[in-house]
Formats: C-alpha cells, structure tokens, sequence
C-alpha cells in the first residue's frame, strides 16, 4: 500500500524544495505568514508547559512538532469555514482565529475556553477520539444545504483511525459527499500506543479507499506540502467534489500531556533525526533569502508580548461564577433546576 | 377531528412541522421509502422530498453525530433511533455531545434535536429491542425525555419537543403504536413539556405512571374503586424535567402514593420521585410510597416477558398494600 500512498514533500528537511511545480506559488509573504503562525504558536505552547509546570493551569497536552501540520492547514481554509478540533489542536485553532486568552483559560479549567469569537466557526474541542468527524460531516451538510462554499474540516490523530465514528464519518461524508476535510495528524503515538500496535496498514490514507474518498500521505513536517495539499482538497471540496482525507506524517516531540513521560513508552534516541518543521521552514528561508534577523527580532518581540498579555489577561480574568453553572444546560431551566441553583447560591453565600 | 393511533398521531405531527419549517428535516435508518420500520415516517419522503427525509447508512453513532454537527446552522434535526435499545452505539453523541453543546459554548450554540425511537415491552420483539432506557437519558443534564401515553398526546408533545430548543429523547411505547384509537385533531397544537396530566380524580391513593405503565394504572384504578378505593392516576408525559408540583399537590390530597414503571427498580424515575415526595410532602404521608417495577434483570427474551413485564394486578396490590399499612 505504501507505493499507492507515497509521501508527498515539497521541501526536504534542508529547506531545498524538491517540487519546482511550487515555486511561483510560494513568495516570501507567505513564507513570513506561515513562520509568523508557526512561532507564535510554538511559543504559546512553551509557555503553557512551564505554567503548568508552575501551578499556574491545568494538564495540558503539547502539540510541539505538529506546528508545521496545524498552521498549514489551518491558513488554507476561509474565514467563513468550520472547524472542529481535538484537544491537540489548539495551534490550529489560534491560528484560524481562537482568543489566546480563552486558550489558556481553557487549560485553566475555565468553560470560557470553549467559546470561540463572535462569527468565528469553532467547534469546542473534542475530548473523546473521533466523535468530532460526524459532526463536521453534519456541519458541512448543513453548509452544503444551504448552498453555501463553506467547508469543515475535522482534526484527529492515527488512534482515533482505530474508533467507529472514524469510520461512521468517512462514510456518512462519502455517502453525502458533504465539504469535509478529513485531516489526519498522524504522530505515531496514541498517548503510549505506537502506531504499529494501532493498526496493521502501513498507512492511513488507504482507508479513505474503501470510501472513495481522494486520501494523500504528505509529510506533516513540511508545512508547504500541508498548505498546498490542504488547499487543493478544500478547492475540491468548495466545487461540491466532496470530501478528501489527508494523513500528515508528523511527530510529537513532547509526551501526550504534562502527566506522562514519554521515555517510559519510546525507545531512546527514537525522534531524534526530525527536524523541526520550524527549523526546516528557516533552512529555507535563509536558502531564499528571506531570512530577515531585524524582522525576526520584532516578530519575536511582539509574539512574546501577545502571549504575556494573553497569560496576564488569564490571569486576571474574573472568577468563575457559581450561576454559570446552571445558566446554559436548558434555554429555559426546568423549575427544579432553578430551585437547585437557588440553594446552592445560598450555601455557598451570594457575592 | 379524526380518530388515529398513535403511530398515524406521529407521522401527522411530523408531516405538520416538516410543513411548518424548511429546517425540520427526518432521517434515520430505513426511515425514507421505506417509510420507516413502523411506518411512523410513510409518505413523507414522496410529499417533502430526498433532501429533508432521508435514509442513512447503518450507524446510529454517526446518525446522532450528524445531527449535533447541523444544529450548528439552525437545522431543526429529527433523526430516529430505529429500536432504542440500539441507543447504546450513540450513548457518546447524546449524552457526550448533543446535550452538553449549549454549555460547552457558553450558549453559543444548541442542538435543538428530537430523537424519536421506539421502545417498551409486550409485543414479542426480538433481543435488544424492548428495553427501557430512559433513565439513563433522565440522568443526563441537558437532555429533555419525552413518553406519550397515547395519540393525542403524541401528536402535541412531538411538535412541542421539534419547537424546543434543546435536544429532546421522543419515546414511543411499541404496544400503544397501534392498541387504541383516540380522537386527534387534524390542525396543530402543542402540549408543554415538563407538564404531567390528571388522567383520573381520586382521594385515597395516588399513582403515579408514564408510557404504558399509564394504562395499567388505569386499570388497576378501575379496580379498586369496586372496593371502594378512589385512585388518582397521573401521567407524567415527561419524566425529564418531572412535573414534581402536581405530583405533590396530588399526594398532599391523598396522602399515598404508587410509583410505577416498566424498567427495572434501581436508580430509576421511580426511585427519583419516591424521593421528591418525601423530601417535600412527608408530614403528608399515612403510608411509605411504594414502586412497581420490573426486576433488576436483563430485560427477558420474550417468552418471559409477560411475567416480568409490571401489570395492573401488581399496582392493585402495591396500592392495597399502601392503604392498609
């Protein structure tokens, strides 16, 4: 299978591109935007491990090494699309359009996380593996109903191939050929559970097959083969073609979340010939002549002011109030409801 | 006004919203030409066409995750679950999912779904087909459970629970499909969700039912007033949110009461109003409240199912118990 499926790169871990079919598409605008979102993100997520290595959130899983996978795809969608991510995929969503501040606050156990900006198509982020696939079948649907160009795509990584709601999804989004990107993160580890254990294919895009779904297996690292590839299945999914699976081949650098160690489950020195999708992205731009200290310096800069002023923001933020609780389980709360959350307002004492 | 069964009382109200609002759309398994497996959905894929009744593939997980991804754009989702004890494959997108989007958004989004689906025992089903789970939906913070005890009232709790804008379980006892016929007014009308009816006055005893359980307890009613005991019968209709006013001001006037349900005994809506009623009436009472109930086994192959199945012979009993405790 893994001849049918080949793994497509644009550019090699030195940043030489290898497929001069790109070369017009790829200027230096896009080069900066894709590297400005891959930092900025890389950041955030540094940050978020120390603060809770402080105290300061709660578990919170790392996405290091998929930067390359998150900000590619999601800067090849419209601002209009829908978006329906996993736990991991926080990049994706700072990227596409989430508030820092409500990111930490999610991390930080506050419900405020989940709430994207007005107008803003995110879905709050699926916890359970794969249930988050019929749901953007639905959502592009419903798009697709209304005659809309709008697509959804949804994140899940190589364990959640093994769920039913992976395979519910892919045929549901076959059968209706609704406007869904099926993006995989394959990063060989379901928490502790090596991909080989997961499954006996040798790849995941040969289970768009059995659906006739159009599935490509791209290097996840190679954050112009994940723009491009993502680009081409949205355009295909915007002319009603239906929907694309894509495998990105990446790597977790880090454990799943602050809570395990990874050297207890991976052979030593297993990750170490990957390069960094950020390093890859600046052995290409210093190739190309893009590579511009004073813009890095301010780029990094003002990055490391945006996350101070997010973590500040979370920081600060009031807390949370008993009453929300209660305020959007109904539209309108069934009367037992509203007597519960009157006496616990009176146990705990009103503010 | 014309006299329908319960199923015909279904398929109207779901004919009178599909009318009513473009956003209203059926599906589920064999629900299109097939018109469903108990025809609770016939003609209405030739009158309003493929694009809002449709057949799906065989996956409830997915059917019930389709529907929460397409109330994120106002689709006003109505997808059946063919036999209710097949929930168990969707228990993650009702109960994981649908019912938990309004708080998970902070309000920004809700899954306004009914999901209809067949259930109940008596009818000699096959395994997996006849049980009742609606417990395990009324544990749920977020979801609404609906049980019609006969034609009239599921034609008005039906197009009430498509209206509600929160998700909504639809249950549809198999043996009332097509027991009785009831008059059912041909124009729409709503009945409100969360409110119990009065099926019979009486001073001595209250019991308190939902679904088919209501006949028995009419029966058994009929029963004892030839001894001499007035039972009063309450339906509840929606046993989440539990009309627990009228459940209350009833037992302050007889100061007993039988709680009775086709599921098994533990953890149960009969368990959950016992404690309502001696939580808020106790002074009240002459007589501890007692259940009917099935055992706590696995629903019986069908061959059993008459002599684990609650009868009104059961609730004569319990109620005679009660009055001379």
């Amino acid at each position: 299978m893994e001849e049918h499926f080949p793994m497509k790169k644009i550019m090699d871990d030195q940043g030489n591109l290898i497929d001069s079919s790109y070369a017009n598409d790829i200027d230096e605008d896009l080069v900066k935007k894709l590297y400005y979102h891959m930092s900025r993100i890389r950041l955030f997520d540094r940050k978020a491990i120390s603060l809770q290595r402080q105290g300061r959130i709660g578990t919170y899983p790392p996405f290091e090494g998929q930067e390359a996978s998150q900000v590619g795809s999601a800067l090849a969608l419209d601002t209009d699309d829908w978006l329906f991510p996993t736990y991991r995929d926080h990049g994706a969503m700072l990227t596409f359009g989430s508030e820092m501040t409500r990111t930490f606050l999610y991390w930080n156990g506050r419900a405020e996380g989940c709430v994207p900006p007005e107008g803003k198509n995110i879905f709050p982020a699926a916890v359970p593996i794969a249930t988050q696939i019929p749901h953007a079948v639905g959502a592009a649907w419903a798009e697709k109903r209304k005659g809309t160009k709008n697509i959804a795509i949804a994140y899940f990584g190589d364990g959640a191939t093994s769920e039913g709601d992976f395979h519910e999804g892919l045929n549901f989004a076959s059968v209706f050929q609704t406007p869904t990107i099926l993006f995989n993160q394959n990063n060989g580890y379901a928490i502790s559970v090596p991909i080989e254990k997961q499954m006996h294919s040798k790849t995941i895009a040969q289970k768009g097959l059995a659906y006739d779904i159009p599935s490509v297996r791209i290097d996840g690292n190679d954050v112009f083969a994940v723009y491009f590839e993502t680009k081409k299945a949205v355009e295909r999914a915007r002319a009603g073609e239906g929907p694309s699976l894509i495998e990105a081949v990446t790597w977790r650098t880090g454990a799943h979340t602050t809570a395990d160690d990874p050297s207890k489950y991976r052979p030593v020195g297993q990750g170490d010939n990957v390069v960094h999708p950020i390093e890859r992205l600046e052995n290409y731009m210093k190739n190309n002549d893009f590579w511009d200290e004073t813009w890095i310096a301010k780029m990094e800069a003002e990055l490391t002011q945006e996350v101070e002023s997010a973590l500040e923001a979370m920081e600060e933020y009031p807390p949370a109030k008993p009453e929300d609780l209660f305020d959007h389980v109904f539209t309108n709360p069934p009367s037992q409801l509203v007597e519960q959350k009157e006496s616990y307002l009176d146990l705990i004492g009103r503010e | 006004m014309a006299q329908m069964t319960m199923i015909q009382a279904i398929t109207n109200a779901l004919q009178t919203e599909l009318k009513n609002d473009e956003d209203v759309l059926v599906f589920g398994e064999d629900v299109g030409q097939n018109g469903g497996v108990f025809r609770a959905t016939e003609g209405l894929q030739e009158e309003f066409g493929e694009e809002r009744v449709f057949d799906t593939p065989l996956a409830e997980s997915g059917i019930i995750g389709m529907a929460v991804g397409m109330s994120t754009q106002g689709v006003r989702p109505v997808p059946e679950i063919q036999f209710f004890g097949f929930v168990f494959e969707a228990m993650d997108a009702v109960s994981g999912q649908a019912a938990r989007f309004r708080y998970r958004s902070g309000g920004r989004w809700h899954a306004p779904i009914t999901i209809r689906s067949p259930f109940g025992g008596g009818v000699h089903t096959p395994e997996l087909h006849a049980d009742s789970l609606e417990g395990l939906f009324a544990q749920q913070p977020g979801l609404k459970v609906v049980i019609p005890s006969g034609p009239y009232d599921a034609k008005g709790l039906l197009i009430q629970s498509i209206r509600d804008n929160d998700p909504v379980i639809f249950l549809e006892h198999m043996k009332l499909y097509r027991s009785f016929r009831e008059e059912v007014p041909e124009e729409e009308y709503t009945l409100e969700l969360g409110k119990a009816e009065t099926k019979r006055e009486g001073k001595d005893i209250t019991l308190i039912a939902y679904g088919a359980m209501v006949h028995a307890a009419l029966k058994a009613a009929e029963e004892l007033e030839e001894e001499n005991i007035q039972a009063e019968v309450i339906d509840l209709r929606t046993i989440a949110p539990i009309d627990v006013d009228t459940i209350i001001e009833s037992v302050k006037k007889t100061s007993r009461a039988v709680v009775i349900q086709e599921a098994q005994r533990k953890a149960g809506i009969a368990a959950s109003i016992v404690s309502e009623i001696q939580e808020r009436a106790i002074l009240h009472l002459e007589a501890p409240v007692l259940r009917v109930t099935a055992p706590d086994t696995v629903y019986p192959f069908s061959e059993a199912e008459e002599i684990w199945l609650p009868n009104h012979k059961d609730i004569v009993e319990k109620a005679k118990e009660s009055i001379n405790f």
